[in-house]
């Protein structure tokens, strides 16, 4: 399919137009703006929030551009809508922190705003060098932002890490993307569904499958491809923990649904066989690890491994419910996770980092709204009734029932009963210890925005869940149909 | 459209924990938070009795029903309503929660506000777990109610409360998820019945479950039962939880967290999967067994009052297992009688319990002796209240045991046998306990000057004293509403039950 783009493209493509833009204005204004200016921070939210708007005409569109390398569909915005949302709460929640870490804020926030390009990338390709292109775009911006407290050892063995790795597991998913290619001749995952459709089942195409999960596991962090996480979690700046924590792997998901859903349904038994496996170890192996974890941010790296392993069943599920499941769930897991977050960076102070769990005791005397807030959030990971956390969990668990998949279910389920005694260690931190020795947290009116914005939702969706429901399950439905071609 | 009862009690309550979010915290402030707390749990135990007053006693039907959609593309509503069965727990629910929070007036007097907040949103919590038609919303409340009981404990608890309160946290937990995936199972063959999905209880009792499924999804609930009320073996965190929590905890543990467990067996595990509760049935009785003796056996040997009324709980519920598991009216209609009479006398004591330890600071029984020549009139309530969970004749506790046990005769005398001893075990462990706590001389010089019965605590406890006695001499004033329920669900069981002995030799043992 020879590749060209039109002028109607240009329309589609306008959110991802307006946001490359915008980060071109972030780097100049870095220049013009004063040192210490606390501006920019407000015009990437403006840029980000321009962004979201400019998605508001493709509420109902659902095609194919830029001959099929690009699709614009409701699947992708509610991605891009996940995407833009966290990424504003990053940038609210990196104010402060940027102030007293002493870093220069330009490049981080053009960055930050890269990243996000790239993911909304992935959320449309339906073509593997596109898919490819957005996953590069994210994950090269991460690697900068992971290492970008240059004085600080932790984040700069965080960034050589996450960047050695990155480039490892990103190998592997080429030569599985090349494999694909060569079988099929194509790179658009629509052709390529079609060629593979009549197709007897071939080997390599097999280690094609197994090649391009192993890839993108480690995109997910999901066990044996998690080694990375913790480290990098807690090494990097917070914000970028969060951002990372979310964004990064929502992206991941996107771009695994589209392969395998929109690309290899014709493989479906064996991306779900390999994805079941990892499912069950990702969740098992992220609780037990997680639970004898002093260090809040490692901790939340290993429960967000453990998330993966859930957001996975979405994905073994493979049907529109399942994958409307997933949708939901992420968008959820965006709300507490960066809510706990925001409460991290809050309690980082000049001389205290403040990401230690004995930094959290006696929080609710000191802070007790922050101290609520966080847990909210807790409770919300754990799954426990009435937050958005066991809404989403809920729908995940009755996705693997109705496909069949009940002996994942009782892993999940039981699982999540495990997660609630680390989850509820930091409330025993925060509320039930007698010493209040702990840091004082701080806020601003940014980290308190960001605050309210994600206790709301998680109360909100965990009350009110019904027009989420609709919304994803219709979001859902445009994945694997493949849109018609742009005019 | 009719006031809204029922949706109105479980708001209640959290209206008045947010109220008490406007008032300040602090000690100047305590009385005032106290009392807003107290008058507004009052408000629900007038509303409660209001419910029964209103209550159409000769109908086995839901009453008060109320129904909107929640989530409707998969069938969730906000389903509410009562029958006889769940009236009572309700109006336990109403009388026991002002009472846990007067006995706390002078015991807790830390973060009092978080405190009264935490009681009243277990309140709410209980009564929706009790109202709830909609097994979403059942699973919602259920869960839900975990959080206060976890700070209650967790907070306001003895030494060991932060491991009391996690277990019981994490117990409760792995039991009830597993609940959680049947109720998306039941669901889910719903859907595969008539096309539509649905949660609705009653429209699941017409659901007719294939035999395989019931298995795995009676054991399912009975799990998350039997961990919550507790049977033998799962019983290891009530100890730890009683002991460690506040009276205020206790109380509301014993007198009303526990029958949650029982009235999902009623209400849900046995009229859902009835030949699965055929088959399992006599295992179901040997557990309460056990419980009921094992309980009273460990009991005896306790040298701490609140352990061992915690200990008495397990065998008092096993009770109401056994009675459950016989399946007839008698049985049945024990079983919900006795879990009322548990949660008023059990509660009793432990306000009892609670009382000498705030004297004294200690619940060893060994530091006690002596107590009827010092505190007279406590020990004349504290004589009552045994005697009733003894199960005296003319009290509360006689006549649910007496019922169950005729109940288990029917059904097969072994159990009745079994059970019988630990009616007389249960004279033994108590009244030894009494003896040693108040006859006597008086060992120890600091029980020499504590003080008898402040009005207070008369509040406290008159309810108490005068609920054993009348639940004792007029039972059918009780019995009567709960009749025509107990029936419908027998009736049930007992359609069932020809089915479930055939399919017994054919699918469950392979």
């Amino acid at each position: 399919m020879p590749a060209g783009i039109n002028a109607i493209d240009f329309y589609y493509l306008l959110p991802e137009i307006v946001l490359t833009a915008g980060a071109l204005a972030v780097l100049v204004a870095d220049v013009l703006l004063p040192r210490g200016s606390r501006a920019l921070a407000w015009i990437t939210v403006a840029v980000l929030g321009a962004t979201l708007a400019s998605l508001l005409p493709f509420a109902d569109t659902d095609v194919e551009v830029a001959n099929g390398l690009i699709a614009v569909d409701r699947f992708a915005l509610f991605f891009k809508v996940v995407f833009l949302v966290s990424a504003i709460m990053t940038v609210l929640m990196s104010v402060r922190y940027l102030e007293i870490e002493e870093v220069s804020p330009g490049e981080y926030f053009f960055l930050v705003l890269c990243a996000t390009l790239g993911m909304m990338i992935m959320a449309g390709g339906i073509d593997l060098i596109t898919s490819f292109i957005g996953l590069e775009t994210m994950a090269v911006s991460f690697y900068i932002l992971t290492g970008f407290i240059k004085p600080n050892q932790r984040s700069n063995e965080a960034a050589v890490k996450y960047f050695l790795l990155g480039a490892f597991s990103l190998g592997i998913l080429l030569y599985g993307m090349s494999l694909l290619y060569g079988l099929s001749g194509s790179t658009n995952l629509h052709v390529m569904a079609s060629v593979f459709a009549g197709q007897a089942r071939d080997p390599l195409l097999v280690l094609a499958v197994i090649l391009v999960v192993s890839g993108m596991a480690f995109k997910i962090a999901a066990v044996p491809f998690h080694m990375w996480a913790p480290d990098v979690y807690e090494g990097a700046p917070t914000p970028i923990t969060a951002f990372l924590s979310v964004g990064s792997k929502a992206a991941a998901f996107a771009m695994i649904l589209r392969i395998f859903v929109e690309g290899l349904p014709s493989m479906t038994s064996d991306w779900q066989l390999l994805f079941e496996a990892l499912a069950i170890v990702t969740m098992t192996v992220g609780n037990v690890a997680a639970l004898t974890q002093s260090n809040l941010k490692r901790m939340l790296a290993y429960s967000s491994i453990a998330h993966a392993g859930y957001l996975l069943i979405g994905v073994v599920a493979g049907t529109p419910l399942g994958v409307s499941a997933m949708l939901i769930y992420l968008l959820i897991y965006t709300f507490m996770q960066l809510g706990a977050f925001t409460v991290i960076v809050m309690m980082r102070r000049a001389d205290v980092v403040g990401d230690e769990l004995k930094d959290f005791s006696g929080l609710h005397v000191r802070h007790p709204v922050a101290a609520f807030a966080m847990l909210l959030f807790m409770l919300s990971l754990g799954g426990i009734p009435p937050t958005a956390g066991f809404m989403g969990k809920f729908w995940l668990f009755r996705a693997a029932i109705e496909s069949g998949y009940v002996g994942l279910a009782v892993v999940g389920v039981l699982n999540s009963a495990v997660s609630l005694y680390y989850y509820l260690r930091l409330v025993v931190f925060m509320y039930l210890k007698k010493e209040t020795t702990g840091s004082e947290p701080t806020a601003s009116p940014a980290l308190a925005l960001t605050l309210a914005v994600a206790v709301a939702a998680t109360l909100v969706l965990g009350v009110y869940p019904r027009v989420l429901f609709e919304v994803a399950e219709k979001s859902a439905q445009t994945l694997g149909l493949g849109g018609a071609a742009a005019p | 459209m009719s006031f809204p009862v029922l949706s109105s009690l479980i708001a209640l309550p959290i209206v008045g924990a947010l109220l008490l979010l406007v008032v300040r915290d602090g000690d100047r402030h305590e009385e005032v938070i106290r009392r807003i707390a107290l008058v507004v749990s009052g408000l629900v135990f007038a509303e409660t009795l209001l419910l029964w007053a209103e209550f159409d006693a000769a109908s086995a039907e839901f009453q008060f029903v109320e129904r909107y959609a929640w989530i409707p593309s998969f069938g969730i509503s906000y389903a509410v309503g009562v029958d006889g069965i769940s009236l009572f727990l309700i109006a336990l629910t109403g009388v026991l929660t002002p009472l846990a929070l007067l006995s706390s007036w002078e015991s807790v007097h830390t973060r009092t506000r978080a405190f009264c907040m935490f009681v009243l949103l277990l309140e709410s919590a209980m009564i929706g777990v009790f109202v709830s038609l909609d097994l979403f919303l059942f699973y919602v409340f259920w869960d839900a109610m975990l959080i206060p009981m976890y700070f209650l404990i967790g907070i306001w608890g003895y030494e060991r409360r932060v491991y009391a309160a996690i277990k019981f946290m994490l117990y409760t937990m792995a039991g009830s998820v597993l609940m959680l995936l049947a109720i998306v199972g039941l669901a889910w063959l719903h859907y595969g019945a008539t096309g539509r999905y649905s949660f609705d209880v009653l429209e699941m009792y017409a659901l007719t479950v294939p035999t395989n499924l019931q298995f795995w999804f009676f054991l399912a609930f009975a799990l998350a039962f039997a961990i919550k009320v507790p049977l033998v073996p799962f019983h290891t965190w009530l100890p730890d939880a009683h002991v460690e929590a506040p009276t205020a905890g206790s109380v509301i543990l014993a007198g009303v967290l526990l029958k949650m467990g029982t009235y999902g067996l009623v209400r849900f595990a046995f009229p859902l999967f009835p030949m699965a509760a055929t088959f399992f049935a006599p295992y179901l009785a040997t557990l309460a067994v056990v419980g009921i003796i094992y309980g009273a056996l460990v009991a005896m040997v306790q040298p701490d009052l609140k352990k061992l009324v915690a200990y008495s709980s397990v065998s008092h519920l096993g009770f109401v297992v056994l009675g459950i598991a016989a399946m007839n009216t008698q049985g049945l209609q024990g079983a919900v009688y006795q879990m009322l009479n548990h949660g008023v006398s059990t509660g009793g004591l432990f306000l009892i319990v609670g009382m000498l330890s705030d004297r004294r600071h200690t619940r060893a029984i060994a530091d006690f002796g002596g107590l009827k020549a010092v505190t007279p009139r406590l020990v004349a309530v504290f004589l009552i209240v045994t005697l009733s969970s003894i199960g005296l004749p003319g009290l509360n506790g006689f006549v649910g045991e007496f019922l169950i046990l005729l109940g288990a005769f029917t059904w097969d005398p072994r159990f009745a046998v079994c059970a019988a001893t630990g009616v007389i075990l249960s004279a033994v462990y108590m009244l030894w306990m009494f003896q040693r706590v108040n006859y006597g001389p008086v060992t120890d010089e600091k029980t020499a000057a504590l003080a008898d019965l402040q009005p207070r605590e008369w509040a406290v406890l008159v309810p108490i004293v005068v609920l054993v006695v009348l639940m004792g001499v007029a039972p059918n004033l009780f019995l009567r509403p709960i009749e025509p329920s107990v029936q419908r669900i027998v009736d049930r069981l007992q359609e069932a039950a020809p089915a479930a002995i055939q399919a017994r030799d054919h699918v469950f043992i392979p």
